[in-house]
């Protein structure tokens, strides 16, 4: 069954080269898009450090992303002076917040301590002794209630950021996400738009107990008229975030509560990144391996395993989860014939589930094999560090069922 | 409820030739001649001080209350039988009998104030300038209606009128109506909002977490709960604790309004204006009543009698008490209120004919407007395959 794609920036040709993004540089351009800022050349710091992140027992090693040079790099790449800055996720996200705050007199955050506390995770630490406590509005403890009232501005011209302490206290708002912010665009004719973005930290943290530790993609993936998103890196939590803030459509950004302490180097630019497209982080020849948020260093891990035994993964962050860039992964696809899903989301009704069945619909002939979805467990997270560990998909599983993939298909090194 | 006739001074000279000649168009239509005019009782405030009992109102207002009661009536009784017919379907909650807080409310703003209500919202649409064939057309799901057709009785919306829908969900209006007078309010400018919703709604948790922000922010904005004392099929009390709704605000001043007099409706929603301007928000209580059901598939008659429902009709309607007031101040015979009516009678019949004619929407509607087109997105599940513009 022939799919046709309807092409993306319109005159790339389909063929897998086109589509390369080496391993150093990062193209957000899109050619018929003039109101977007072309982004640069980002260029990548050299091995990001995984101290925090690592579970009991691994040691910390600079990650050589790209062990088996298959692409000569770019010269502007390895420009000596490393031009750009260095910073931390939660602080990429607070520079991307300040500068829409200062460009649109309309965008305003409001949470709980998002004002004077600076925000629990540090986020929104010192917008509001600039931009005001109107501005950076610190909200009772009323989910359901501060939801409503940010649609509601939204309504009446203004673009709230809605910051949600942990995204599992969202799931008391609901019924005003899905009714009144994803559909009223659609219930009204087209008369109103929600400009809104609802963010905030989810996923499994350390220690955090099963309340404070859920994945609240899964639940809101089926929502029609909302746009979601998930950052992984400094630099495309800065890029999503912009361009979630600029958009008319309801974006609902995903962070993770592990990853606001990741380092990179940005560019001093301004740039903004395209939210519906998925980052290649790792080409490969091999088989594709899907994934976003926190599981993507799960997965670059392991492909540091993987590349020491001779395999040759590719690894896309997919970013949007909703919608999925087809696109990308739909290429990646037809030059593996292998997809391997990893993702933090439950294994019933996640974002993989999803993910699986657009593909299998879309490039089933491509296929040589199944779709592999590695997912959480299908359990509340528990507090205890080595059961929470268990929860989670852990690189070692991510070798075996690439080893077992590859393996069952006959193509092996 | 008897009506104080006050001794005029004021009451306009009639011309001697008017009840045989037809053709002789009275001129009340453009006389700003004031009348005064007294709510049927006083107002019971909680925490502020009530306005006063005595009403300012000219012949133009008084003939254009009647009208505009009586076109909602006529298009509530229209859309009875429509439904009936089949023509419309799903829910279809009607609002005859609560028209004085529509008028009432309209004449005391201007048309940048925001309105927000529940699912009752037919009328208060055609308060804030939507047209007959508008309503028609999206009760009847065609593409003339104000929401393209797409949102059926319960989401009418208008926003060059400042009338913000038409939400299903019991309650979830107000917070977002709060968010509106958030707006008006970070934009700085002087109107207000009013969010409307019923008696069952006001048992909503998220109406006190949405009235503790307006109050904690000086919110320029006006809950208003229209009791008509049934909850669906339950009665008020056998719903809530304290039936005082106006009361319920604590720290929130309110105000307990006959809302079946169109002019104590008006006069409490100018002294709330003013107020909620000044100091922030306020509940208005409109003691009001509906004669049909809580929607069409409810008969309305197996929680409450029959008798109440006629009695309250004989003594309170609101068109009655206008036509009343109408006929006390010698503004215009019996007939010429019969004309009035028949009129609006034709151009509800004439409304209904053209929105039938209206077309159904095309089936690739079902896409449009799922996503604003902001970077060439329309509209699509994961898998991009309803996709029909090309993506940057």
């Amino acid at each position: 069954m022939a799919v046709v794609f309807q092409a993306i920036g319109a005159d790339t040709a389909l063929s897998s080269t086109n589509l390369f993004v080496s391993k150093r540089t990062h193209f957000s351009y899109r050619q018929s898009l003039p109101e977007r800022k072309t982004s640069v050349c980002a260029v990548r710091s050299n091995g990001i450090s995984f101290s925090g992140l690592n579970s009991r027992g691994r040691k910390a090693e600079p990650l050589i992303t790209n062990a088996v040079a298959t692409k000569a790099e770019s010269p502007t790449a390895s420009a000596a002076s490393k031009p750009g800055h260095e910073l931390l996720l939660y602080e990429a996200l607070r520079e991307g917040l300040d500068e829409e705050m200062e460009r649109d007199p309309t965008v305003w955050v409001l949470g709980e301590d998002v004002g004077h506390y600076g925000g629990s995770y540090k986020v929104t630490k010192g917008l509001a002794e600039k931009y005001g406590d109107l501005r950076v509005l610190d909200t009772p403890i009323c989910e359901n209630s501060f939801t409503g009232m940010a649609i509601g501005a939204a309504m009446n011209g203004l673009r709230p950021i809605i910051e949600g302490m942990n995204m599992g206290f969202l799931l008391l708002a609901f019924n005003q996400i899905s009714n009144n912010c994803g559909m009223l665009h659609y219930t009204s004719g087209g008369q109103f738009t929600i400009p809104v973005v609802i963010r905030g930290p989810g996923g499994v943290g350390r220690h955090l107990g099963p309340e404070h530790s859920q994945r609240l993609e899964s639940y809101f993936q089926s929502i029609p008229g909302i746009q979601m998103v998930a950052c992984s890196t400094p630099y495309n939590a800065k890029g999503l975030m912009k361009a979630a803030i600029r958009s008319k459509n309801p974006v609902i950004f995903f962070e993770h509560v592990l990853l606001y302490n990741i380092k990179e180097r940005i560019p001093d630019e301004e740039y903004v990144l395209n939210l519906e497209e998925a980052e290649m982080v790792r080409p490969g020849e091999q088989v594709t391996i899907l994934t976003y948020s926190r599981m993507r260093y799960h997965v670059m891990q392991a492909a540091q395993t993987l590349v020491n035994k001779g395999y040759d993964p590719e690894v896309i962050d997919i970013r949007s989860l909703k919608p999925f860039d087809l696109y990308t992964i739909g290429n990646s696809v037809k030059k593996t014939h292998k997809v391997l899903i990893v993702e933090e989301c439950m294994q019933t009704g996640g974002i993989g589930a999803s993910l699986m069945a657009a593909i299998d619909e879309n490039f089933h002939d491509y296929l040589d094999a199944r779709i592999v979805c590695l997912s959480s467990q299908n359990v509340p997270t528990p507090y205890p560090g080595k059961l929470e560990e268990q929860t989670l998909v852990q690189p070692p599983k991510i070798v075996t069922a690439v080893e077992q993939l590859c393996a069952s298909t006959g193509s092996c090194q | 409820m008897a009506l104080l006739r006050r001794s005029s001074t004021l009451l306009r000279p009639l011309s001697t030739a008017t009840t045989t000649t037809p053709s002789l168009l009275r001129p009340f239509s453009s006389d700003t001649t004031p009348i005064t005019v007294e709510t049927s009782i006083p107002f019971t405030a909680h925490n502020c001080d009530p306005p006063s009992r005595t009403v300012e109102t000219t012949t133009q207002e008084l003939m254009k209350f009647f009208r505009d009661m009586a076109l909602m009536r006529r298009m509530e009784i229209a859309a009875d039988s429509l439904y009936k017919a089949k023509l419309i379907r799903g829910f279809c909650h009607l609002y005859d009998g609560q028209e004085a807080v529509a008028v009432g409310m309209e004449a005391a703003i201007t048309r940048k104030d925001c309105i927000i209500t529940a699912y009752r919202d037919h009328c208060l649409f055609l308060g804030r300038g939507g047209t007959l064939v508008e309503a028609f057309s999206e009760l009847m799901g065609r593409q003339g209606g104000c929401s393209k057709g797409k949102g059926g009785s319960m989401h009418f919306y208008k926003k060059e009128g400042g009338f913000y829908g038409g939400h299903g969900i019991v309650g979830a209006q107000v917070p977002l109506g709060i968010g509106l007078a958030f707006a008006q309010k970070y934009s700085k400018e002087d109107h207000v909002t009013f969010a409307l919703y019923g008696d069952g709604a006001a048992n909503q948790g998220q109406l006190f977490e949405a009235l503790n922000m307006a109050a904690l922010w000086d919110l320029p904005a006006i809950l208003v709960c229209e009791n008509n004392h049934y909850g669906m099929g339950t009665a008020e009390w056998r719903a809530a604790k304290s039936p005082s709704y106006y009361k319920r605000g604590d720290y929130v001043p309110g105000l307990k309004v006959d809302g079946m007099d169109a002019f104590a409706v008006k006069q409490a929603c100018k002294f709330a204006k003013e107020h909620a301007l000044k100091n922030g928000p306020l509940i208005l209580e409109m003691d009001t009543y509906r004669y049909h059901g809580h929607s069409m598939s409810d008969p309305g008659s197996t929680y409450r009698t029959r008798d109440e429902i006629s009695g309250v009709r004989q003594e309170r309607d609101p068109i009655e008490r206008i036509r009343k007031l109408v006929l006390a101040h010698d503004l215009a015979t019996e007939k010429e209120l019969k004309d009035i009516e028949k009129e609006v009678r034709k151009e509800v019949d004439d409304a209904i004919a053209q929105a039938k004619e209206s077309p159904m929407p095309e089936p690739y509607e079902l896409f449009t407007n799922v996503y604003v087109k902001d970077f060439g997105l329309e509209s699509f599940g994961p898998d991009r395959k309803e996709l029909r513009t090309v993506l940057p």
